[in-house]
Parts: structure tokens; C-alpha cells; sequence
């Protein structure tokens, strides 16, 4: 199990610096490993953001990468997880010519069951939302694109923890 | 990305005078703060603002005027190895910065402490490929354990603390800190806190009490206990503490390149060196102890050769201060984490007294076949030329072995490592994990500057020493009683070494057509001789030893000498070569 690649969610707890995500970029490019997916926000802690790394790789490999990101000095704490042990999703927006809105049934179907959200309607085009696991963006992504879509934009995921992250007691002792 | 200025929260602790200078002068108050003494640097356009108030300084700080800003990053951190004093230089933006990323790569891989601080463009010129403008930041980011851009005055002393407390704590490393011009200029009032921590950054793990009594009873049971120890015992000073365990539980020590006279090389359990080019007893009892203690080390691939073949046999235990080398390359039966020196401490009295007399003569019987395959003919050789080996023989008995040894990369460094016979600690200063050609020359000066009452003898290949040559112009203007030996092969030996051995003798660009480096050091009115025949060496070397000047010393040595043991790319410690 240690050596075969699986997808990990990486949860890094950091300083809210310039040129962290560099420093942090740089320990996947010296591995030679793909970044799948980055998303870097605020996190639960004041001040302290939160950056959530998709990447396919060994768990030996993932402790070793993990020990190398704790090593930075704004880095507060780094977590990996599988995906039985996260909560995740992905956001996506579709923008589609209105006519089709109108003229094609279909779409109309695939809004509703696909449990997709109209943002915004104007006479040119409408957009989309969809948030949700990879399968189901992907597969919306298939159904639309039969009719046409103008553009597509799909968020990295974003995910939380079953278990209780112990960074806020962490920081707490830290901090006092 | 979210951005936002350097957000620091350290607690502070130490007040100094207020008052209102330029962030220039707050540089080099910062400095005085933090007991610097001596930098390294080269001046430019954007550091002007900084030299400017050097100039100012120059009774309370000594800037050394390097010929390169390379040899400013070496010297700096000749400086740093020789005395576990932070290594300080500077340079300008653009050029300046860049050609510091050797010596920080150096510095990072070798753990070296060292600020470095760089002159930046005017902030309103930032991204706009101003003159002499390059993003030093993004550029040394993978080379530094950390580094940061200030662009206004009144960040500059939080900085600088936080610079100086991130070099020296824990695993220590290099920093650069990036001030641009106006901040320089900038007026505010000043004044200075020691950095003690910050809460992102744990300098040195805890120590798990039960993982030490853990080592010890593993220890105690052991019948083949055999001690590897690395740079981290001479960076943490726990010399006398690894002399105490290696004597109380018998155990034989051998010691990686950096490790090197951390424990003197006479002492009955300092079984010499292992890796590559290593001892050959070392080597191949890496294979059969049943316990190997790793202290401060991190298997490098040149010392485990191929990693699926070392120590399989045998528990092993790592005493790191860093939680990121531990399994990264070998998996560690107990890792102890903490600094070496208060490890072993708590080890101690944990331990057994034991005698493993029979395990130790293994490590004898090994030696004396490396004396007659190898050695003998290093030291005493039936052919004419002379051999690297007898030069280091040379520098051991007309120093009394006190001299640090600065060397640079490559045969004569394998070569000096093997045969100087070390009394005490910091006195093996090279480039071990980056093998950087061109390191000896300006680090032997940075060394010579840090400790003016120890011999610093530079033995450096005819290769590396032409890619710092220039600073000899150093040495001729400081005057800095530094002692150059040139082992010259006229080849890149150790690359025609193995082009020899592996590429069918077809010697590609290893060949070199020197100059003469007589008239080169006479040139930069520094004393010089030629040694080409055997004889003349031990006067030549007691000539330069007893010289107070600068003192160069040549040695033409065999062309195509070759440095055994040694273990060859992909193979296992257990198929050391020795011929």
C-alpha cells in the first residue's frame, strides 16, 4: 500500500507570507511530483491560511514530502489525508448561450438533476454552478458540452477533515 | 494568492537606543547587535546606501572586499564552519544577487549559517526589469532555509532578527534577506530585539525520553554496535559527548565527511571514514554490525551507495535534530530526535560499560589490508611522483596536526580527508554535499579571518583553483596569512579517474593546460614555491607552515594517480574496491 500512488489531500496550515507558495511549489518540482490541484484561502485560525494540494503519489513518498513542508519556517503545520478520511468538493461555472436555455430542453433536465444553480441570466449568456465531487463535474461537463459551452472554469478541491484538526489547540499553546 | 507584508510575531526581549537613522545604518546596527564582527561582500548600485554607512563603521566592522561575490558566500561561510558564528555578506542586486546562489545552495546543503544581504531596486521599480533588477526572492527560494524582501526601513531590525535566529537555530542554514534601495534610504527610529522564537518554526524537536532508554537497551545488547556520526555532532558541540559513548559502551566510530575531527583521528574507536572514498573497514562493517547509531547524519547516497543493500542486517538508530531526514533514506529501527548534544547527554547514563574487543579488531584486521593494498603505497610510493597523499602527510607533521584543513572537490579532497590526522574539532572544512569546485580558496580566507590564532592550510585542486583564483587579490589586500597548497595532476582528476575506470579511458575535457601558478601568486606579491621532486617537499611544506605572510605552495603530483577504496556508483558499501 505504501508504494502504490494514490490520490492524497494535503492540508497545510502556514503564515499568511509572500512567497510561501513558491517555497512550498518548489519541495513538489524537486521531486519531480504533478501538482493536481492548489487552493490557497483563509483558513479556521485568524491571520493563518489554508492551503489545500491534490497530488497522486506514494504514501511513503507523501510522508517524506510532508516532513519536507513542516520543515519551512511559516509553515505551521501539514496534514495528509486519503479520501475516505475528507469531506471534499470542487466548484465549477459554465457559461452557455441563453438561447440554448430556451430552445433546448434538454438543458433544463440536465440543471435539475445534475442540481446545478443558475447564477446569472442575461440575453447574451447564462452561467452555471456546480459543486461537487470530480465524477459529477466531469460528467455535467459531458452533458453540456454537447450543446456548446463558451467557457469552463473548475476550482481545485477543497475539502475538510472527519476527525478534528488539532491545529487550533496547536496554535493556542503556541500563541500563549 | 493572498499578499501581504511580513507578518512577524516574535516576542520581544532585548531593547537597544532609539533613534532616527537610515535603514542602512539600521544594517549594520542590526549587525553590532548580533556580534558581527567581519562580513564579506562586493559593493554595487543598489547596496550603495549600505557601504555608504559601512564607511562610517569601519573601527566597529570589517568588510572584507572579495573578488567575486561567490568568494563573498564562501569566505562567509569558511567563517561559519570554523567558529559556529553566523557568516555574513553582502552584494547588490542583479549580478550581485545571483552569484550568490552557489554559495547559498552550499551553505543550505552543508547547514551552514549564514545571512546574506542583498541591495534590491527602488520598491516603485519592483517587476519592472529595472537595471541590475532580478527576483533574488524567487531565485533563492529553494537554496534557503528561509529568506524575505524588505521595502521599507522600519521592517528592516524585525527582519534581520528573524534572519540571524533562523540561520543559527536548530539545523542551521543560509537566509537571505533582500533590501531595496529606498529602504535603505529610509529614515525611522531604530531599534533592536533579538529574535528567541517564532511560532510557525520548531528549531529543535522534543525529545521523547522512552526513545533514548529505547537506544540504549538496544545498545546494551548489541555484540556489533558500530557509531556513524555526521556534521550534526560538531554543529551542536557534542564532541565530548560522543567521545564519552563511544567509550563507555566500546563502540567503533566512523565519521562522514563533515563529521571529520569531531573526535581526534589517533583515538582507538575512530574506525576513519565511510562513503564513497571512504575507510575500507567501515565500509564493509557497515554491512555486518547489528547496530548502527547514526548521530547527525543523513545517509547521504554517497555514503550508503545503493540504499536497498546498506545496513539491511542491522537496527538502526538515528539521533537527528531534523524529523525530515529521519526515513528519508534509511528507515530508522528508533529515531531520537533533539540535538545531539543533549541526546547523548540523556543517553549516557542509560548505557552499559562493554568492551567489543573482537567486533574492534575486525575493523584492525580490515585496516591493515587497506595498509597494504592501498596506504602504503599512498604514503610511501615505489614510483617517482608524488603522491596527494605525502603532501597531507606534510601539512600533518609540520603543523602537529592543528592546521584546519580547507579543501575544495574532488581526488585531493577525498585525498585530505582520508590521511589528515585531526586533534581537535573544526578542522575539516569543505564542500560536502554540493561539491563545489572553487570553495577552498575563499573559505580558507573566511576561516583564517573567524580564528587568526589556528593554522588554515587550503589544499585545492590545479581545477577547482582557477574558479576562485581571483581571490587572491583578497588575500593580497587583507594581508590574510592563509597557506595555499595546489596538488597539481594538470587534469580534472577525479572525473579522468573515472573515465578511467567506467568511460574506457576516453579522457573528454579533463585535461588541463595550466598557467603558470607560480607567476600567478608572485603576481599578487604573495610567496610562492614549485615542489616537482620528492625531496624538496618537507622543507617546502615547513616553509610555508613557519610563514607568517600568505604562502603559496605548488605541488606537481602524479598526473594519473587514482584515490582508493572506493565504491562505485549503484554499488552496495559491501563491494568496496581498493584497487
Amino acid at each position: 500500500m505504501e508504494n502504490q500512488e494514490q490520490l492524497f489531500t494535503i492540508s497545510i496550515y502556514t503564515e499568511n507570507n509572500i512567497g510561501l507558495l513558491n517555497r512550498i511549489s518548489a519541495i513538489f518540482q524537486r521531486r519531480h511530483v504533478n501538482i493536481e490541484s492548489i487552493n490557497g484561502s483563509a483558513s479556521e485560525i485568524e491571520e493563518v491560511s489554508k492551503w489545500t494540494i491534490l497530488v497522486n503519489i506514494t504514501e511513503e513518498n507523501m510522508k517524506k514530502i510532508i516532513g519536507q513542508i513542516e520543515k519551512q519556517v511559516e509553515v505551521i503545520k501539514a496534514y495528509y489525508h486519503s479520501d475516505d478520511e475528507t469531506i471534499y468538493q470542487e466548484s465549477c461555472l459554465f457559461k452557455i448561450e441563453s438561447d440554448l436555455l430556451f430552445e433546448e430542453p434538454q438543458i433544463q433536465n440536465i440543471i435539475k438533476e445534475s442540481n446545478a444553480r443558475i447564477v446569472t441570466v442575461n440575453k447574451e449568456f447564462f452561467v452555471l454552478e456546480k459543486s461537487g465531487r470530480r465524477s459529477e463535474v466531469d460528467l455535467l461537463y459531458r452533458e453540456l458540452s454537447a450543446h456548446g459551452i463558451l467557457q469552463f472554469n473548475r476550482s481545485g478541491r477543497i475539502a475538510v477533515t472527519k476527525e478534528p484538526m488539532e491545529i487550533s489547540k496547536m496554535l493556542e499553546a503556541l500563541n500563549s | 494568492m493572498i499578499m501581504k507584508e511580513h507578518a512577524i510575531r516574535d516576542t520581544p526581549t532585548l531593547s537597544t537606543v532609539t533613534e532616527k537613522i537610515s535603514g542602512a545604518e539600521a544594517i549594520i546596527k542590526c549587525f553590532l547587535a548580533e556580534d558581527v564582527d567581519t562580513v564579506f561582500g562586493y559593493p554595487g548600485g543598489a547596496i550603495m546606501p549600505l557601504y555608504d554607512k559601512l564607511y562610517g563603521y569601519q573601527k566597529e566592522l570589517k568588510h572584507v572586499l572579495t573578488r567575486h561575490e561567490q568568494g563573498a558566500t564562501h569566505a562567509a561561510q569558511g567563517y561559519a564552519r570554523i567558529s559556529n558564528k553566523v557568516g555574513v555578506c553582502i552584494a547588490t542586486s542583479g549580478p550581485g544577487a545571483t552569484n550568490l546562489i552557489t554559495g547559498l545552495a552550499d551553505a543550505m546543503i552543508d547547514s551552514t549559517p549564514m545571512v546574506c544581504i542583498t541591495g534590491q531596486v527602488a520598491s516603485h521599480l519592483l517587476g519592472t526589469d529595472a537595471f541590475q533588477e532580478t527576483d533574488i526572492i524567487g531565485i533563492s527560494t529553494p537554496v534557503t532555509k528561509w529568506n524575505a524582501q524588505v521595502t521599507k526601513a522600519a521592517d528592516i531590525p524585525k527582519v534581520l532578527a528573524k534572519a540571524f535566529y533562523i540561520a543559527q537555530s536548530g539545523r542551521p542554514g543560509p537566509v537571505l534577506i533582500d533590501i531595496t534601495k529606498d529602504a535603505q534610504f529610509e529614515e525611522f527610529y531604530f531599534a533592536y530585539e533579538k529574535c528567541k522564537s517564532i511560532r510557525s518554526y520548531v528549531p529543535v524537536p522534543d525529545t521523547d525520553l522512552q526513545t533514548v532508554k529505547d537506544a540504549a537497551h538496544l545498545i546494551n545488547k548489541a555484540q556489533k554496535p558500530m557509531v556513524i556520526w555526521g556534521q550534526g555532532v560538531v554543529l551542536s558541540e557534542a564532541e565530548k559527548e560522543l567521545q564519552l559513548m563511544i567509550e563507555k559502551a566500546g563502540i567503533p566510530a566512523a565519521w562522514t565527511i563533515l563529521g571529520a575531527s569531531a573526535i581526534p583521528t589517533s583515538h582507538l574507536l575512530n574506525v576513519g571514514m565511510v562513503g564513497m572514498h571512504g575507510n575500507y573497514a567501515p565500509n564493509l562493517l557497515t554491512n555486518e554490525c547489528d547496530v548502527l547509531i547514526a548521530i547527525g547524519m543523513r545517509f547521504d547516497d554517497r555514503v550508503t551507495g545503493d540504499l536497498s543493500r546498506y545496513a539491511t542486517q542491522a537496527k538502526v538508530i538515528h539521533f537527528e535534530i531534523d524529523p525530515s531526514e529521519v526515513n528519508k533514506n534509511v528507515k530508522a529501527d528508533i529515531a531520537v530526535l533533539g540535538d545531539a548534544k543533549n541526546t547523548l547527554g540523556l543517553l549516557l547514563p542509560y548505557l552499559e560499560e562493554k568492551k567489543h574487543p573482537e567486533w574492534l579488531a575486525q575493523f584492525n584486521a580490515l585496516y591493515e589490508i587497506e595498509v597494504e593494498k592501498v596506504i602504503k603505497e599512498d604514503m610511501a610510493p615505489s614510483v617517482d611522483g608524488i603522491t596527494m597523499a605525502e603532501v597531507i602527510q606534510q601539512i600533518n607533521l609540520r603543523s602537529d596536526s592543528k592546521a584546519a584543513i580547507v579543501s575544495d572537490v574532488g581526488q585531493h579532497q577525498m585525498i585530505a580527508c582520508r590521511y589528515a590526522s585531526y586533534k581537535q574539532t573544526r578542522s575539516n572544512i569543505t564542500s560536502g554535499g554540493l561539491g563545489t569546485m572553487g570553495f577552498a580558496l575563499p573559505a580558507a580566507i573566511g576561516a583564517k579571518m573567524a580564528v587568526p590564532n589556528r593554522d588554515v592550510v587550503a589544499v585545492i585542486g590545479d581545477g577547482g583553483y582557477q574558479m576562485t583564483i581571483q581571490e587572491l587579490g583578497t588575500i593580497f589586500q587583507t594581508k590574510v596569512p592563509v597557506k595555499i597548497v595546489v596538488l597539481n595532476n594538470e587534469f580534472l582528476g577525479m572525473v579522468r579517474q573515472w573515465q578511467q575506470l567506467f568511460f574506457d579511458k576516453r579522457y573528454a575535457s579533463t585535461e588541463m593546460t595550466n598557467p603558470d601558478f607560480i607567476k600567478i601568486a608572485e603576481g599578487y606579491h604573495i610567496k610562492a614555491k614549485q615542489v616537482t621532486d620528492r625531496n624538496d617537499l618537507a622543507g617546502a611544506v615547513e616553509e610555508m607552515m613557519n610563514s607568517d605572510e600568505a604562502y603559496f605552495l605548488e605541488v606537481r603530483v602524479q598526473k594519473e594517480g587514482n584515490v582508493f577504496p572506493m565504491i562505485p556508483t549503484g554499488a552496495s558499501v559491501s563491494e568496496v574496491r581498493l584497487q
